[in-house]
């Protein structure tokens, strides 16, 4: 058959074959047992030639209500940011986005520089003083620093706030189970980790503490006051943080984090209904040695020129095999490469623009919403750019989601589908891309649908 | 030369500078870095003005919680972010540069269309929490590509979740464990082939179980004689790449699952290579019970400079109720929606779906190709494989002398005693304008160079290689130091990697 990704004309497979002596194709598969062989055809979809596959490609995403046509206010760990122009224009270079991991130094600085400034951006949102070349999202980051901290505690407990996002923590059970540790869960009061009981369930047997600022509730944790806590008991602080707060928000480093995780997602990379996405996995100098991943050292070449190269790290090949602590050696270059472009577009000043946007935005929201009929604020502590709204014990939040889809709006995220105890309960979440129009009529139509 | 990317490099200006470049004394120039380019005062971005009454940060927010000092981020303007980018693109190398035959890697093309239909705003912009009855479109293609992928492999059904290979082998992994744990059976042991990617035994650590390694045989197969002596009662799974890292398919195969499944154990299929079987052999038939894919390589994703992939993973039906989740299905009214409940599932391995992006990309692949087309694909592939090892062989050593199918190993023990290490032939072909095949794996070949051509590349493409590489072959038994310094034309020469894993410099703390 002749296919437009396909070169072999009947004339070069002629040639190849004499070259190789054989007279057809079929003797190169004479090694597979006949018992095995697949005859027939596979029954997968029709083809379609390249018009017929844009036009059901567009069909099928048609089907999807899109931010471009609906007014999103769910979040609980996926935003409608804006996306800079330059950030697709950048990751549309192909020498980027066609190449493999960087294992040719020579010829792939490009994307090796492009990875140190990732880490170096990492490191001064976060305040750490190590950052790997990305991880595959912020949840699976979150499970490896429970790792990590087993690693190297050699414990075997993981005391987790329950406003950690729910993904987050199932990911981390499932890790745990892997590595037969135990994962003990702390509640919240006010829409924060109840740091008293993480107090009582910290003992000598636990390797970390993680807790999510701002957490899933959207809320503020007081990181300062849960970390002489676990770092009396001789255990590592993980802390996972939305890194676009870290624009406004005393960093976690500065607070005495051990291992700094999270999803760059807000930093320009679509929501593409949750992934790819790309984590980032932070450590103090001291973890520097044990941090899962690729990392990218600078270095010099043989005229003495600056130059870029994997260090530290495992490779596909060269990973320490049954030795290693992490099966991960890949990374989310591309996406890495999206936050990279974002911190670069938006700067010192955009950062911290773009962050107070958010603030601002959420904060009259949730003024707009609280003082509605039948909506109240679920807590008082401090957010960010995601707060929890009561609508009621009966109310039924997929019920509502649906009306108010019909309304040109994504509604908020049903809470009451992980903590029974927040039936109900929405969870909103408004970006710089809201409105205050957008804001006002959401509020109008969620009071009229109570 | 300093500052000419090697991508825009013709090949006569690779002869002409090739063998002078000895003497050449290069201009030092380090390329930028991005907060090099800061001034203060200069921005990059555009954002709407705040429409809502503004309050106060400290008034919102506790001070204690707000930062004490600005993150020290670049202050450049539009301009300097593309001069930038587009600097380093030029200093990187992918596949539309040239050819790229990593071996186990399948450099294949990446379809303009796949990149062009991920950016639809009704793929890239929706939100995995939208109401099910909002996003039927992505749904669908979800369920569609895991029957066409169970399909592929022979299986019974799919998981599209994990990331990344290795992501998949370890979700692979945590089912087997289920598996058994579910039978009541303690099983704690995962035997690997010694030729078998660096990913297995670490994946079957972090799953828990200890792993046993065993030794090929001296034509590059499965020792069967050492795996009967492996398995036992406590054997959880063997882990299988079929055709192997040395690009040979494992004849005994139906051997080789009779003396796992007889002891009790699992098969586990690496779909590292599977672009040498599509259409041709399935896993499911070869008597595997658990299957990973990389759609990275064999669904012609993009690597992306190491990310983002895909590793989905196929089951056979009893291993179904140990999938992760949630599972995209089909209801009875024929809308698609999201099934979270599983009782037995091993929980979740991913946030939300996977990495939709890629699944779209892979999708359309597999629907511009069809079924003839995934055959074409595997028998283009090992044609192209076979005639490059027969026309190198003359030159470079070939230990296993069979047809292989979709990649092929060397040997440079014969450059080797001229004092020209495999290495050193890899970085001579940077010169040329080309990405060396791996090296240095699988372990069990000295001084190993493996090759896969891919069936995107056309006869000339493959000719003008091989020439190449005899070329290279000639200049190490007449000029070793020729060979031994390259390359000449990269925008950095040989780098110290042992510095920088000693003296690690990790950002550029600029804070």
């Amino acid at each position: 058959m002749k296919h437009r990704y396909l070169p072999m004309t009947e004339q070069d497979r002629a040639e190849m074959l004499k070259t190789i002596g054989i007279a057809s194709v079929d003797e190169l598969f004479a090694d597979i047992p006949e018992a095995v062989r697949f005859k027939g055809k596979l029954d997968i979809s029709e083809p379609l030639n390249e018009q017929a596959m844009l036009r059901h490609m567009r069909t099928l995403s048609g089907r999807n209500a899109d931010f471009d046509r609906y007014a999103s206010f769910l979040g609980a760990g996926i935003y409608d940011h804006h996306l800079p122009v330059v950030v697709n224009h950048v990751i549309s270079r192909s020498e980027f986005y066609t190449a493999y991991t960087p294992y040719q130094p020579e010829i792939s600085q490009g994307e090796l520089q492009a990875i140190f400034e990732f880490q170096s951006y990492i490191c001064e949102l976060t305040g750490m003083e190590v950052a790997n070349a990305s991880m595959y999202d912020g949840a699976t980051a979150l499970a490896e620093a429970g790792a990590l901290a087993h690693g190297v505690t050699k414990r075997r407990k993981l005391v987790v706030s329950r406003a950690v996002h729910p993904e987050a923590r199932a990911i981390l059970r499932t890790t745990a189970r892997g590595l037969n540790l135990d994962v003990v869960e702390i509640g919240c009061v006010d829409g924060v980790t109840d740091t008293a009981a993480i107090a009582s369930a910290v003992d000598a047997d636990t390797a970390a503490v993680i807790v999510q600022s701002p957490n899933f509730f959207g809320c503020i944790e007081d990181i300062a006051a849960i970390e002489p806590v676990i770092h009396g008991a001789g255990g590592l602080l993980v802390v996972s943080s939305n890194p676009l707060s870290l624009g406004l928000l005393e960093p976690p480093g500065k607070l005495g984090a051990d291992i700094v995780v999270g999803d760059t997602q807000p930093f320009g990379i679509p929501a593409s209904f949750g992934g790819p996405s790309c984590g980032y996995f932070a450590v103090t100098g001291a973890l520097m040695r044990r941090m899962p991943g690729r990392i990218v050292g600078q270095t010099v070449d043989r005229d003495g020129k600056r130059g870029f190269v994997l260090t530290l790290q495992a490779r596909e090949q060269h990973i320490r095999r049954e030795k290693a602590t992490s099966n991960i050696c890949s990374n989310q270059a591309l996406l890495a490469l999206c936050a990279s472009v974002y911190l670069s577009a938006l700067g010192k000043q955009g950062i911290r623009d773009v962050a107070n946007l958010n603030v601002q935005k959420a904060h009259y929201a949730a003024n707009a919403l609280g003082s509605r009929r039948g909506m109240k604020l679920a807590f008082a502590s401090p957010f960010f750019n995601e707060f929890a709204v009561h609508l009621g014990d009966n109310a039924d939040i997929g019920a509502i989601n649906a009306k108010l889809l019909e309304h040109g709006f994504i509604g908020g995220y049903d809470l009451g589908r992980d903590y029974p105890e927040l039936k109900g309960h929405m969870l909103i979440a408004v970006t710089e891309q809201r409105t205050k129009e957008e804001i006002d009529q959401f509020a109008d139509r969620l009071e009229e649908l109570l | 030369m300093s500052t000419t990317s090697q991508t825009e490099m013709t090949r006569s200006d690779v002869a002409a500078v090739a063998a002078p470049a000895l003497d050449v004394k290069p201009v030092k120039h380090d390329k930028a870095l991005i907060f090099e380019l800061s001034k203060p005062g200069r921005i990059g971005y555009s954002l709407p003005e705040c429409d809502v009454p503004e309050t106060p940060i400290e008034s919102i927010i506790p001070e204690k919680l707000l930062r004490k000092k600005p993150a020290e981020l670049p202050e450049v303007y539009e301009v300097d972010v593309i001069r930038h980018y587009t600097a380093l693109s030029r200093r990187n190398f992918g596949i539309d540069n040239g050819f790229y035959p990593l071996g186990s890697c399948t450099m294949k093309y990446n379809p303009k269309i796949n990149e062009d239909v991920a950016r639809f705003p009704g793929f890239a912009k929706i939100h995995p929490y939208q109401p099910e009855q909002s996003v039927q479109g992505a749904l669908e293609l979800l369920y569609t590509l895991q029957c066409d992928l169970a399909a592929i492999t022979g299986m019974d059904q799919v998981t599209l979740q994990p990331a990344a290979g290795a992501h998949g082998e370890w979700t692979g992994l945590m089912m087997i464990r289920a598996y058994h744990e579910s039978r009541g059976e303690k099983r704690t042991k995962v035997i690997v082939p010694d030729s078998s990617h660096g990913t297995n035994p670490a994946s079957a650590t972090v799953a828990g179980f200890e792993t046993v390694t065993i030794k090929s045989d001296d034509r590059g197969l499965v020792d069967l004689d050492a795996l009967r002596a492996a398995v036992g009662p406590d054997t959880a799974a063997l882990m299988l790449t079929n055709p192997n890292t040395l690009g040979l398919f494992e004849e005994q195969i139906v051997e080789i699952a009779r003396i796992v499944h007889d002891a009790g154990g699992l098969l586990y299929y690496d779909g590292a290579n599977s672009n040498a079987i599509l259409g041709i052999a399935r896993p499911g038939d070869m008597g595997f019970d658990v299957v990973h894919l990389n759609l990275h390589k064999t669904m012609s994703t993009p690597h992306g400079g190491g990310g983002p992939g895909a590793g989905p993973v196929g089951v056979k039906r009893k291993l179904i109720p140990f999938l992760p989740a949630p599972n995209v299905v089909r209801k009875p009214d024929g809308t698609y929606g999201l099934d979270h409940g599983q009782p037995q599932s091993i929980g979740r391995v991913k946030a939300f779906y996977g990495n939709f992006g890629i699944l779209v990309r892979a999708y359309t692949y597999i629907r511009s190709l069809g079924a003839e087309g995934l055959r074409q694909v595997s028998e283009n592939a090992v044609l192209n494989a076979n005639y490059m090892m027969k026309r190198l062989a003359p030159y470079y050593d070939v230990p296993f002398n069979r047809p292989c199918k979709h990649e092929f190993v060397m040997s440079g023990r014969r450059q080797k005693k001229l004092g020209v290490r495999t290495l050193d032939i890899a970085k001579r072909l940077l010169d040329f304008g080309y990405h060396p095949p791996t090296i240095y794996f699988p372990l069990n070949v000295e001084e190993c160079i493996m090759i896969e051509p891919t069936e995107t590349e056309s006869k000339e493409t493959l000719d003008a290689f091989i020439d190449t590489m005899i070329q290279i072959a000639q200049e190490a038994e007449q000029n070793p130091e020729l060979v031994q310094n390259a390359p000449y034309t990269t925008v950095v020469k040989r780098l110290d990697e042992a510095t920088a894993a000693r003296k690690p410099v990790l950002n550029c703390s600029c804070g």
